[in-house]
């Protein structure tokens, strides 16, 4: 994974609440076996005319889109399906982080572990960010701080998860160093309690 | 929890603490069994064949084929097969399970089904047991007391490779279901107007315990369904604690403990209850006896109502006023007598024998209404065997409904089960988002009772007035006779003149719910 410290970007606003990863990934391009070119399937369903040709008016069709790595949304975004596929294709779209107020638990793993950061700000600070589209941003991964003009805003998280954003650790390295500990669960616990066939 | 007292969440979290969590640290836990399937399993697969590492616990692994696999019949009698893409996904799964030993029910195996429905039915969802899947839907075994939740794509390889996961505790929260549900109002029910009150992202963090003595009351197949839609609250999982019916319930399945070992777990499963006293960080309340058949108006499973409600006006909320505009629908006006154009009752919240049998129960004797196409999807192989054997799916076929192969289909999409653009559904699954079940489709959820009703009706309708409609068999053809009229679906959503839809009813609240969504 590669480290994450500081991202800067101008922004660009998606005012809907309880956006869920079937708007931002729709199923029918689950069917992949891989984590790439998915950015065309990022938002398809409000971002493409049936025939194909960019929606008018979706926010991600905009000429001041263009360069965007920061995406400003509503409240409990990425409800819904597990399907990591959602922060693959926001990364694909260009994007590095989501400004929120309320993430859902599965996509803010999913994001983390993709070094996607989730940030999530106080209604204020937010709903300056939704007022004006295109802002310049500064996300400070190391302080947890958002910023923009002379504006800070806090954001959480968890110290593991910042120490993996800023080492680019990925978990699975740090699970397998735990060899030792899940070895020693397994001999305790014993044989599954089945026999699979 | 200071004083001793745990909760089932606390006590299937410390026994399976590989380490503790700390300031600095999630805790490492152990993963008991892990459902494995085609959609978010291959680039996993990918991680660890990049990394050289092998699958740690094939012997808690079990895989299976259900999103992106066509649920259709071919001309042969026998399961289309998936095509371009899909097949793809299908033969990396094949491939993966054999490079890496892992045990698959694929299609055309007697065990193959949706993983939520194959994981209990074969008796591997263990109460007291920690289970994960790439899948949110993973909450609906925690009908068992299993602390089960879904899961990304990278978790799926961290599970693979260490058969553990790096997780913070969820909170607890505790949702008292008390009273007796009257007839025509189910499980499905309970959590829609549950999950109505809370909204979408009312359960962020947490895990619920059901409780109570509705919840006693329900049968496994009601429990999973509750257990189910967990996450459409925002709660990554569902518990309800076992009991005589969840022992009964497992007893003599494939791979449930038997023997001696089944004495064993058993005396250990009775230690798994909350302790009276236990502390919940949050509590609700929910009195059943006072709830009716719901439905979702909008696109968010928060978006719920009564079946006999009107639909809610915005009062100034965006979410609700785009939701409006992409159901075309207008506040103020009931749902009840809107014609539907497709019925769908299957998914890994509905697609259980007993949901099938409910479904039976309003479809024998009676025809889907001319114009509607109504599909039928059991969720699993053995769901299917047994439902033909008891003949369910004659009164199905008799009916008019299209009787499949066992898969999640229309539920998401994945594969040629799809609505049209503007096509509305009645559906049994969990999720009514744009686009779900086909794109510009939209979906109102509800009971397969409520589902199978507005089959018959070719319209929503209100299952126990179709039920109490009996000895009207020959309504093929003639939705409305008995049960009063179609609302067509007109441009600007009104209803004609003189319609006998009783408005003071579909006024009916809910125990105060308004059916926001925040």
């Amino acid at each position: 994974m590669k480290p994450v410290r500081l991202i800067r970007s101008n922004t660009v606003v998606l005012p809907v609440d309880n956006v869920d990863t079937d708007q931002i990934i729709p199923a029918r391009f689950l069917v992949t076996t891989s984590r790439e070119g998915l950015g065309k399937a990022l938002f398809a369903d409000w971002r493409w005319e049936k025939d194909g040709r960019p929606r008018e008016g979706f926010v991600l069709n905009r000429p001041e889109a263009e360069g965007a790595r920061v995406l400003v949304a509503g409240r409990n975004f990425g409800c819904g399906s597990s399907r990591e596929h959602a922060v693959w294709a926001l990364q694909a779209g260009g994007f590095e982080a989501v400004v929120s107020t309320a993430f859902a638990d599965i996509f803010r793993g999913n994001a983390l572990k993709n070094g996607f950061v989730p940030v999530q700000v106080d209604e204020s600070a937010h709903a300056r960010l939704v007022e004006a589209p295109g802002t310049e941003v500064a996300i400070d991964v190391e302080a947890g701080v958002l910023s923009f003009g002379a504006r800070r805003a806090s954001f959480p998280l968890e110290p593991f998860a910042r120490y993996c954003l800023r080492s680019g650790l990925d978990e699975l390295a740090f699970l397998l160093s735990k060899e030792r500990a899940i070895a020693a669960y397994e001999a305790k616990a014993g044989p599954a309690p089945w026999r699979l066939s | 929890m200071e004083d001793g007292r745990r909760t089932l969440l606390d006590k299937i979290w410390d026994a399976h603490l590989v380490s503790a969590e700390t300031e600095e640290t999630p805790a490492v836990l152990y993963v008991d069994l892990h459902l494995v399937h085609e959609v978010t399993s291959p680039q996993a697969f990918s991680d660890l064949r990049a990394r050289g590492l092998r699958v740690r616990r094939p012997d808690r692994t079990v895989a299976t084929m259900d999103h992106a696999i066509p649920t259709r019949t071919g001309s042969d009698g026998r399961r289309a097969p998936a095509e371009g893409a899909a097949a793809e996904q299908v033969s990396a799964l094949e491939r993966n399970c054999r490079d890496y030993g892992v045990t698959l029910y694929p299609v055309g195996d007697e065990r193959q089904g949706i993983v939520h429905v194959i994981g209990p039915e074969l008796g591997l969802t263990h109460p007291g047991s920690t289970i994960v899947c790439g899948d949110s839907h993973t909450s609906t075994h925690g009908a068992f007391g299993a602390l089960a939740f879904g899961i990304g794509t990278s978790e799926v390889g961290h599970v693979l490779a260490t058969q553990c996961l790096l997780q913070r505790r969820p909170r607890t929260f505790a949702v008292e279901i008390d009273g007796t549900l009257a007839d025509g109002v189910t499980a499905k029910d309970v959590i829609l107007a549950l999950i109505a009150r809370m909204g979408t992202g009312g359960a962020t963090g947490h895990a619920l315990e059901y409780r109570g003595a509705a919840v006693r009351s329900l049968s496994m197949e009601g429990r999973m369904t509750v257990c189910n839609m967990s996450i459409e609250a925002g709660a990554r999982a569902g518990l309800v604690a076992p009991d005589e019916t969840t022992f009964s319930w497992l007893a003599g399945r494939p791979f449930a403990p038997a023997g001696p070992a089944w004495d064993e777990a058993l005396a250990r499963w009775r230690t798994l209850p909350t302790d009276d006293g236990a502390v919940f960080d949050r509590r609700e309340s929910l009195d059943a006896s006072s709830l009716e058949p719901m439905i979702t108006w909008g696109t968010s499973p928060g978006m719920g109502m009564p079946v006999r409600g009107v639909v809610p006006a915005p009062d100034g909320d965006a979410s609700r006023e785009k939701a409006l505009r992409y159901m075309g629908l207008e506040p103020g006006r009931p749902l009840l007598g809107r014609k539907v154009d497709v019925v769908f009752i299957g998914s890994c919240t509905n697609s259980r024998l007993s949901d099938l049998r409910e479904a039976a129960r309003v479809l024998r004797g009676r025809r889907v209404a001319t114009g509607v196409r109504a599909l039928v999807v059991p969720g699993s192989e053995k769901v299917k065997k047994q439902a033909e054997a008891e003949g369910l799916d004659r009164v199905f076929r008799e009916a008019g409904a299209e009787w499949r192969e066992a898969g999640c289909s229309m539920c998401l999409a994945m594969n040629d089960d799809r609505l049209e653009p503007g096509q509305y559904a009645v559906s049994t699954s969990n999720r009514n988002f744009e686009g779900r079940q086909g794109p510009g489709g939209r979906t109102f959820l509800a009971s397969p009772l409520t589902a199978a009703a507005s089959a018959v009706r070719g319209a929503v309708a209100d299952p126990r007035e179709v039920l109490s409609s009996r000895g009207a068999p020959s309504l093929a053809g003639d939705e409305g006779s008995a049960i009063g009229p179609v609302i067509p679906r007109d441009s600007d959503g009104t209803s004609p003149e003189g319609s006998a839809i009783p408005a003071e009813r579909g006024q009916t609240k809910l125990l105060g719910t308004t059916g926001r969504t925040r």
